[in-house]
């Protein structure tokens, strides 16, 4: 059964969602940073059929996990085009927007060859482990994904401040999500760690808003400011 | 045994983009000059301010009317200032370097919430003023 903090969670994800997709319509920017926004759609809509399915069907059910576990997959995937879209940001200037495009497709083509031989391999042992080992592996690549791009914004001493932070938020995002997804799977009993996942599902659309909300497109930073150097 | 190894590298990972990111958030403040009058109300007259100052600025902030926009750079500059008490604590028998680095990261965490103070006084009047200009 849920509580009124995980009613509050689940708006505040949900408000953020679609607070950051208004505001890019708004400001012109939906665009711009398409991949971003299409996300914070997907996942709008994927907020909304989770509360109908469970009002529907009751927060217990077997409808409403397999929903959540298997939109969750979709949207992690979903979100690796975010990614792409944000090297694509980071690589413009050196012209190399067709192999990220490129780099994009073969990613699509990888991740689904992986997930088809592990559904079909698993396909009559469908049961939570297996659901929480798929999640746990798929935000690991998102982790990989975006230390990669985290490394490429820093060796290309990027300067523009949102971009900096949208990276970053999204690197805490997906590393919080597999650090939690690997506890689970270590320790599938402990009931704490359930509640950790809504809590990091909020962080990204809080943490665009913000990004989009406080920081202008023209300001700009040193990345060397951003290196710890203890003298 | 995968569970483990994908835990150890993306808590290392985690820890590593809170940093950048706390640490994103607080340059750019660094960049805005205090004005005169937070100088004031605070008694901060130098251009570094005390690592010991952080606590009594951010309830200075909420004293203040609140802006929709900024209370999630305070909170995660919040969580940073207390790891770095936690790691200045920690380090200053051991490595002095590096428990001296976290003291000028807590000066810069308290300069990020002289500057959020420095806005939301700026706010308050702008909204005071509006609201004179409505009753006049």
């Amino acid at each position: 059964m849920l509580g009124p903090f995980d009613y509050v969670v689940w708006c505040l994800g949900f408000f953020a969602e679609v607070y950051v997709v208004v505001w890019a319509l708004k400001h012109r920017i939906f665009s711009r940073y398409l991949t971003l926004n299409l996300y914070m759609l997907s996942a709008a809509l994927v907020t909304v059929g989770e509360f109908f399915i469970m009002r529907w069907y009751g927060f217990t059910s077997i409808q409403y996990k397999y929903f959540y576990y298997y939109t969750d997959c979709l949207t992690t995937v979903l979100l690796y085009f975010a990614v792409m879209g944000l090297y694509g940001h980071v690589f413009r200037e050196m012209g190399a927007s067709k192999h990220v495009r490129r780099a994009t497709v073969l990613l699509l083509f990888i991740t689904a060859c992986f997930s088809y031989v592990v559904v079909a391999r698993n396909q009559h042992n469908l049961t939570n482990r297996f659901v929480l080992e798929l999640a746990q592996n798929l935000y690991f690549v998102g982790v990989v994904l975006s230390y990669l791009l985290w490394a490429a914004v820093m060796k290309l001493r990027e300067t523009r401040v949102r971009l900096i932070q949208l990276v970053l938020a999204l690197g805490i995002y997906f590393s919080a999500f597999a650090a939690t997804y690997a506890l689970r799977n270590l320790f599938p009993g402990f009931g704490l760690l359930k509640v950790v996942p809504p809590l990091v599902a909020t962080w990204l659309p809080l943490a665009w808003a913000y990004t989009f909300t406080r920081i202008p497109e023209e300001a700009r930073l040193a990345t060397a400011h951003l290196v710890a150097r203890p003298r | 045994m995968i569970a483990v190894l994908i835990f150890v590298m993306t808590f290392a990972a985690l820890l590593q983009f809170c940093v950048f990111y706390c640490r994103s958030l607080i340059a750019a403040y660094r960049k805005v000059e205090l004005s005169d009058q937070v100088r004031e109300v605070t008694g901060i007259e130098s251009e570094i301010v005390g690592g010991d100052e952080f606590d009594r600025l951010v309830q200075l902030v909420h004293l203040c009317p609140q802006r929709n926009d900024e209370g999630m750079g305070i909170q995660a500059v919040g969580a940073y200032y207390h790891l770095l008490n936690v790691l200045r604590g920690a380090l200053r028998p051991v490595a002095p370097g590096l428990a001296g680095w976290a003291e000028r990261e807590r000066q810069n965490c308290s300069y990020f919430a002289a500057v959020a103070l420095d806005r939301r006084i700026a706010y308050s009047r702008d909204l005071l003023e509006q609201q004179m200009a409505d009753h006049a």
